[in-house]
């Protein structure tokens, strides 16, 4: 993972709303009082989720504070972790998985596509920001690959046709269901589909 | 003791050792990077592996704990392709770019893979690009170089009590930086280019000065403040072009300050080279003979009791002694050494000294401060006491605000009062004092220059006494004296102790009675001059030379050899590292040439007979590098009268504390860098 | 083929919902206090008879490690960690827990947390599993409102509290101590040992961490008795499984099998054959791309338990089975894996850090024609220069797929070595960290 590099335009400022004051509130009481740091990774969700789902310096600093540990601290975790956005993504972020299992199953193809329809390069954003992709490791979902993560929803079982109609949806702003895309239950086999038969367990 | 075996020797060991540890004490080396005695285990070099039996990888040597019973090997094949392994990788991405590179000689990298490694490369895939980082004025970074071991960062987080440097990134794109590469605002920063085993980080004020082998070494000891840090000051003809620390586990351990590493630029700037004298409004360079004739003539015609004296922070014991001695035969009464009017009580070397030893620091539980900011007056003592407020969560109060000093203390009051209700047993905090084992109370000179000092002073050992604070086994009573001379200077009787006189040099000296100023390296007096004459004696153009009308040029600290008593009342030696510039001379031909010129007479002989006598001058001494020995403890009490006050800690510009460091280029950037952090102790 | 009476997971694929109320019809939280009750030693025997091994990957005996936990309570707390990181390469079961069986799991944890000592769990979740936590955090809050865990949970006198905290796109913070410095809001970087979690772990207390699917059955066996489990599968090797079945099949899905069940059954039985037919296999990595893959003559014959794997020089792990087929390229395929391990690596100690992004630039070569037999050998070097020397089991899992590649495909690999071991082919590629990365301006 090569460093991610800190946007260029930074707001100045950064606090969290007052919703959101009470949810770190509420996230700092699931660990002991002496471990609030535990509290950095949500925070940094938390801030993400409240700045169009990137984080900026500013929101690092003032995690920092409420959190009283150091600036590189945060910097470090925020640098470390792959799903901290240290710089705009589109409205619909998608990333697509191309780990072996998915690639196996043709997740190149999904890549090309999200080339064409959205923007040549990873991490670049579309018209009216709306969209963004970048390629990621294995999403777990493997048994339902290809497979690509728009925001927090899973869509599978994916082949061309419908990867480009999805994100077709997506720049038109009328997102698709996520799911499955080949119409089965879940994980579960597709030729082989015989379910329990609600036998009790003991 | 239980017992391990290495390489098929059974050897004992102690208990908490690791493995890496043990196998010293065999005599066995293990090479390692990460590793570091002051720093805590990191294993991540993993050059240190060594098998174990019964496990069926090799073991980091340095991060398994010894036991009873193990059976370590070292020198199987296992072991020796696990090094070349790791020396493989640890090079792949390395420029290998000795020839330019400032570690060159003294490289731990270097001297590894000569020993473990492999002697060619296979690693054809284009090397790794990283940015270089900022690290402010006194670090150099070629991020290229760095192997990962995270000794700075742990040094930064550990020692120095500043988390600023970090690995951001992951992987293969791990990247050690600042925060978003900001200049590290602490004083010990510059010690992580000695922790650095490559040439990551170095010395941005040596760079491509010089190769090691070149330097002559000399080893000796600081005199920017009283801590008396060990150091070796390496020197390339008469430039010396750096200092470097020496391990002295009962001072600096294997620290220094910026400060007393990085002021050694300044001994190459505004040098006094030949005497001057002062014609018209203009320093003229003149010689010898003239000044030590107008000198004369001077002294010969003001009355003894107008002459005066002041010794200035860095000189040595002999330097002082044999001043005394001129001015015993000047038959002047006015020196003085302090340089504001603090209170002191010289009637025993108990009652100015850091009784509970740097070392004590550790084994403390307790510690109370009274007007002192140890991390800008003694920045070694603060990092021991952060030391142990690290290992031991010891609580820290102090009277004051001393602003950040890298550890959690509190603080109990800012005035008088409060610290009076301490000692009257009317807060709770006597009672914690009371109830420790081994308290330290450390008195800053700010405190003892308030117009209750003798009271804070006085009160304080009186609270210490009777709760027996004050006995063989532990002293708690300590005074943060700031300057290297001072401690010298009052063993040497340079104070007479009658309180009632103390203040006459400052009182004379503010109401210009006097009419001969001797500066024997003093720069830091304030005071309006207006008819004095005035010499001054030493090394750099700073404010001293300014205002003189003579000017005497001498050595700098590490152009002549003296002693120097720290804090402590440890007596140590300060060895001539390189020879004085032009025609300067020491301090103490000085002072005979002087007599000479007034009394036909030398006052000395030679320098070891100075030495000799000044020694035996010197109360409790034992032998040099030693603590001073003490049969008895003095716990008189005088009273003094009490005086409501706020304890103000002054403000020290820590970069700029004396004539050396203020012709510093180094540190002017240091101080410009560290400005807002001076200005309120913190950094955000 | 595992009778469908004696599958753990029935709600596997949500065929019947997943809300507390449709869990209780199937038994979950049933006699919960009573096995309680039972104590602490007699918890723990009766998951060592059931001979249950970890489901995380390393298939370290479950009772056994529960029984590492101080006994008594000290001054410092216990807590119980549940890694539901999930993120190796062909796994995707413990999602299906976390989303369809979350009372097992609950349930899982209350027991276990009884008999480890433990009043807190922290659920460990892959940040990309969002859905699924919040899933998760509806069933706990479900399960409190029942009061079957709180304060006095299931009424048992034990209290006992479960929070979820997320991971944020680190495979590495699966490693149990990497997870706990994760959760100490660190970055995760595996932790020296010793000390070991279960006496130092989180906040430097005693810890058990466990995988999702071992906390998750532990109510059913000990419900239905550890004999029972114990009968299934092999020796040593008990119980069912969950496998998840990707690549280059007819139908990839997960499901619940016998242990040892052979891995051709399992995949013609389940998800519909290979494409193109058995013949058409050209490889099984058997347990998440960590696991050194397994050629055709092997699958044909091979058996899914942890022991017949080790005997093949292979391993069950997390029993994620990808298979590829002859149709793929795969040194590509292996590239890619390599690729994946070069990003995960947290970059702490030298041979992973170094070591990964080496053998994933050979490979990558490989593929594309560019490198010689002698790189090769070099990087069958590299694998054995990382094995064993770093600080994780990190290092082993990226060393071990290009050992397997290596050891079953040499001739392939050798016959991709057309660059000229000589005159090296002017690369005019600038000084640069991630070739890959040039296409990728914004990366
Ligand atoms: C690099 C690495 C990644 C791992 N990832 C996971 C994971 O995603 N989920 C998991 O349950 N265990 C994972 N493990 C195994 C855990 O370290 C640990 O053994 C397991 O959680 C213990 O649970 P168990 O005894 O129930 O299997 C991983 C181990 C390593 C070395
Ligand atoms: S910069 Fe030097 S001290 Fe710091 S991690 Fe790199 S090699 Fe180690
Ligand atoms: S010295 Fe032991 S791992 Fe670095």
């Amino acid at each position: 993972m090569s460093i991610k590099k800190i946007h260029t335009e930074q707001p100045n400022d950064f606090i969290f709303s007052n919703e959101n004051l009470k949810i770190a509130e509420k996230i700092l009481q699931k660990y002991p009082k002496k471990n609030k740091k535990s509290a950095l990774m949500p925070f940094l969700y938390l801030a993400q989720k409240q700045n169009q789902n990137w984080i900026p310096l500013a929101a690092m600093k003032y995690i920092a504070k409420y959190l009283s540990i150091p600036y590189i601290s945060v910097y470090e975790v925020a640098t470390f972790y792959s799903m901290y956005n240290l710089a705009p993504v589109g409205k619909y972020f998608i990333q697509v998985c191309t780990t072996s299992p998915c690639l196996l199953r043709g997740a190149d193809k999904i890549l090309k596509i999200c080339k064409e329809k959205i923007s040549q390069n990873e991490n670049q954003l579309s018209e009216k920001s709306q969209c963004s992709w970048t390629e990621v490791e294995c999403l777990g979902a493997c048994v339902n690959a290809p497979m690509m993560q728009i925001n927090n929803d899973y869509y599978e079982d994916l082949n061309e046709a419908n990867a480009v109609k999805i994100i077709e949806s997506l720049i038109q702003d009328k997102p698709l269901k996520p799911g499955s895309y080949r119409g089965r239950k879940n994980t579960s086999p597709e030729k082989n589909n015989q379910f329990s038969q609600g036998e009790k367990n003991a | 003791m239980p017992k391990i075996i290495i390489n098929g020797k059974e050897i004992e060991f102690q208990k908490g050792m690791t493995v890496l540890q043990a196998c010293e004490l065999a005599d066995v080396e293990i090479p390692r990077f990460c590793y570091h005695e002051k720093l805590s285990i990191a294993g991540n070099c993993r050059m240190c592996l060594v098998e174990m039996e019964k496990s069926a990888k090799p073991i980091a040597s340095c991060a398994m704990p010894a036991t009873e019973g193990m059976n370590i090997k070292t020198n199987t094949e296992l072991v020796e392709k696990a090094r070349k392994g790791v020396m493989e990788f640890l090079l792949a991405n390395h420029p290998l770019d000795c020839p330019v590179c400032d570690q060159g000689g003294e490289c731990d990298l270097q001297d590894q893979s000569l020993y473990y490694g492999v002697d060619k490369s296979r690693f054809s895939e284009n090397k790794r690009d990283v940015k270089d980082k900022y690290m402010g004025p006194l670090i150099k970074t070629q991020m290229t170089r760095c192997i990962h071991c995270t000794r700075c960062v742990r040094f930064a987080t550990e020692i120095a009590g500043v988390p600023e440097i970090g690995a951001i990134g992951r992987g293969e794109n791990m990247e050690i930086t600042t925060y978003l590469e900001n200049s590290m605002q602490s004083e010990l920063s510059a010690n992580v280019i000695d922790l650095c085993p490559v040439g990551a980080l170095t010395s941005k004020p040596y760079a491509f000065e010089a190769r090691p082998w070149e330097l002559k070494k000399t080893e000796s000891v600081d005199v920017m403040d009283a801590v008396g840090s060990n150091i070796r000051v390496d020197t390339y003809g008469w430039e010396v072009k750096r200092v470097l620390p020496r391990i002295n586990e009962n001072i600096n351990e294997e620290w220094i300050s910026d400060k007393t590493r990085y002021s050694c630029d300044g001994l190459l700037k505004q040098r006094l080279d030949v005497p001057y004298i002062k014609k018209g409004d203009n320093l003229i360079k003149s010689n010898w003979d003239e000044a030590l004739n107008l000198i004369s003539a001077k002294i010969k015609n003001i009355d003894s009791n107008e002459i005066a004296g002041h010794i200035g922070d860095m000189s040595s014991i002999e330097t002082i002694y044999s001043f005394k001695k001129l001015f015993e035969y000047l038959n002047s009464p006015n020196l003085e050494i302090r340089e504001k009017d603090f209170f002191i009580n010289t009637s025993d070397k108990m009652n100015y000294l850091f009784n509970s030893s740097i070392t004590g620091i550790e084994k403390s539980d307790l510690i109370l401060l009274v007007g002192c900011n140890p991390r800008h007056e003694a920045t070694m003592v603060n990092a021991r006491i952060r030391k142990a407020f690290v290992k031991s969560k010891l609580p820290i109060f102090s009277i004051g605000n001393p602003g950040d000093l890298t550890y959690d203390y509190k603080i109990v009051g800012e005035n008088t009062e409060d610290l009076k209700k301490i000692l009257e047993g009317k807060s709770e905090i006597s009672n914690i004092i009371k109830k420790a084992k081994k308290p330290i109370v450390i008195i800053g000179e700010s405190a003892l220059e308030l117009k209750s000092g003798g009271y804070i002073f006085e009160e304080i050992k009186n609270f210490l006494a009777i709760n027996g604070f004050i006995n063989e086994n532990w002293n708690a009573l300590n005074i943060l004296i700031q300057n290297a001379s001072t401690v010298g200077g009052l063993d040497l009787k340079i104070l007479k102790s009658n309180f009632q006189n103390d203040s006459l040099f400052f009182e004379k000296l503010k109401n210009n009675k006097f009419k001969l100023l001797y500066l024997l390296g003093s720069d830091n007096i304030n005071f309006k001059k207006e008819n004095e004459f005035i010499i001054y004696q030493g090394s750099h153009g700073d404010r001293g030379a300014e205002i003189a009308d003579v000017i005497l040029p001498s050595p700098a600290y590490t152009e002549q050899n003296g002693l120097f008593s720290n804090l402590e009342g440890r007596v140590q030696e300060c060895r001539k590292a390189s020879y004085p510039t032009g025609e300067a001379k020491e301090d103490w031909k000085i002072f005979n040439l002087i007599s000479e010129k007034i009394f036909a007479k030398k006052l000395f002989h030679d320098f070891q007979s100075i030495r000799n006598e000044a020694i035996k001058e010197i109360p409790n001494y034992s032998q040099i590098n030693s603590l001073p020995n003490f049969n008895k403890k003095d716990n008189k009490k005088i009273t003094f009268n009490f005086i409501p006050e706020k304890i103000v800690i002054n403000k020290i510009d820590y970069y700029y504390s004396n004539s050396i460091s203020r012709s510093s280029k180094t540190m002017s950037e240091c101080r410009l860098k560290n400005k807002i952090f001076l200005k309120d102790g913190t950094n955000n | 083929m595992l009778k469908e009476s004696d599958k753990i997971f029935k709600n596997l694929y949500n065929q019947f919902g997943w809300d507390i109320d449709n869990s209780l019809k199937m038994d979950d939280w049933k006699n919960t206090k009573e096995i309680i009750s039972k104590g602490k030693e007699y918890l723990i025997n009766e998951i060592k008879k059931s001979e249950l091994r970890g489901r995380g990957g390393a298939g370290f005996s479950t009772g056994l490690k529960w029984s590492f936990a101080p006994k008594e309570l000290g001054s410092r707390p216990h807590y119980l960690v549940i890694n539901a990181d999930e993120s190796e390469p062909g796994t995707c079961k413990d999602r299906d827990i976390l989303r369809y069986e979350p009372q097992k799991l609950i349930e899982g944890s209350l027991i276990a947390g009884y008999a480890v000592g433990a009043h807190v769990c922290y659920i460990y979740i892959r940040g990309e599993y969002f859905n699924e936590g919040e899933r998760l955090q509806e069933a706990i809050n479900q399960a409190y409102e029942k009061n079957f865990i709180g304060k006095n949970a299931c009424g048992t006198g034990w209290d006992f509290d479960i929070h979820i905290h997320y991971g944020a796109g680190a495979y590495i913070c699966g490693e149990e101590t990497a997870l706990l410095e994760s959760i100490e809001g660190n970055k995760g970087q595996p932790r020296l040992k010793p000390p070991f979690p279960a006496l130092v772990g989180l906040y430097g207390c005693p810890t058990i961490v466990n995988n999702v699917e071992t906390i998750a059955v532990v109510p059913t066996i000990l419900r239905r008795g550890a004999k029972w489990f114990a009968s299934l599968g092999k020796p040593k090797n008990t119980g069912t499984k969950i496998f998840c079945i990707s690549g280059n099949v007819n139908s990839p899905c997960n499901v619940e099998e016998e242990m040892g069940i052979p891995l051709k059954e399992l995949i013609e039985k389940h998800a519909g054959g290979v494409i193109g037919g058995w013949e058409n296999l050209k490889a099984v990595i058997p347990g998440g791309s960590s696991m050194p893959l397994l050629p055709k003559k092997v699958c044909d014959t091979i058996t899914m338990d942890f022991d017949s794997l080790i005997e093949n020089k292979s391993g069950l792990g997390t029993a994620g089975v990808i298979v590829i087929n002859k149709d793929q390229d795969i040194v590509a395929c292996m590239a890619r894996i390599a690729r994946f391990y070069k990003h995960e690596s947290c970059g702490q100690c030298t041979p992973c850090r170094e070591g990964s992004g080496w053998m994933w630039r050979i490979l990558d070569r490989t593929v594309k024609g560019d490198a010689t037999v002698s790189d090769i050998e070099l990087l069958e070097d590299v694998t054995k220069q990382i094995e064993g020397h770093t600080i994780c089991a990190f290092g082993e899992g990226s060393a071990w797929p290009v050992q397997g590649l290596l050891r079953h495909f040499r001739e392939e690999v050798d016959k991709k070595c057309s660059g000229d071991p000589i005159v090296k082919k002017k690369r005019d590629l600038p000084y640069l960290v991630d070739q890959h990365l040039l296409e990728k301006k914004n990366a």
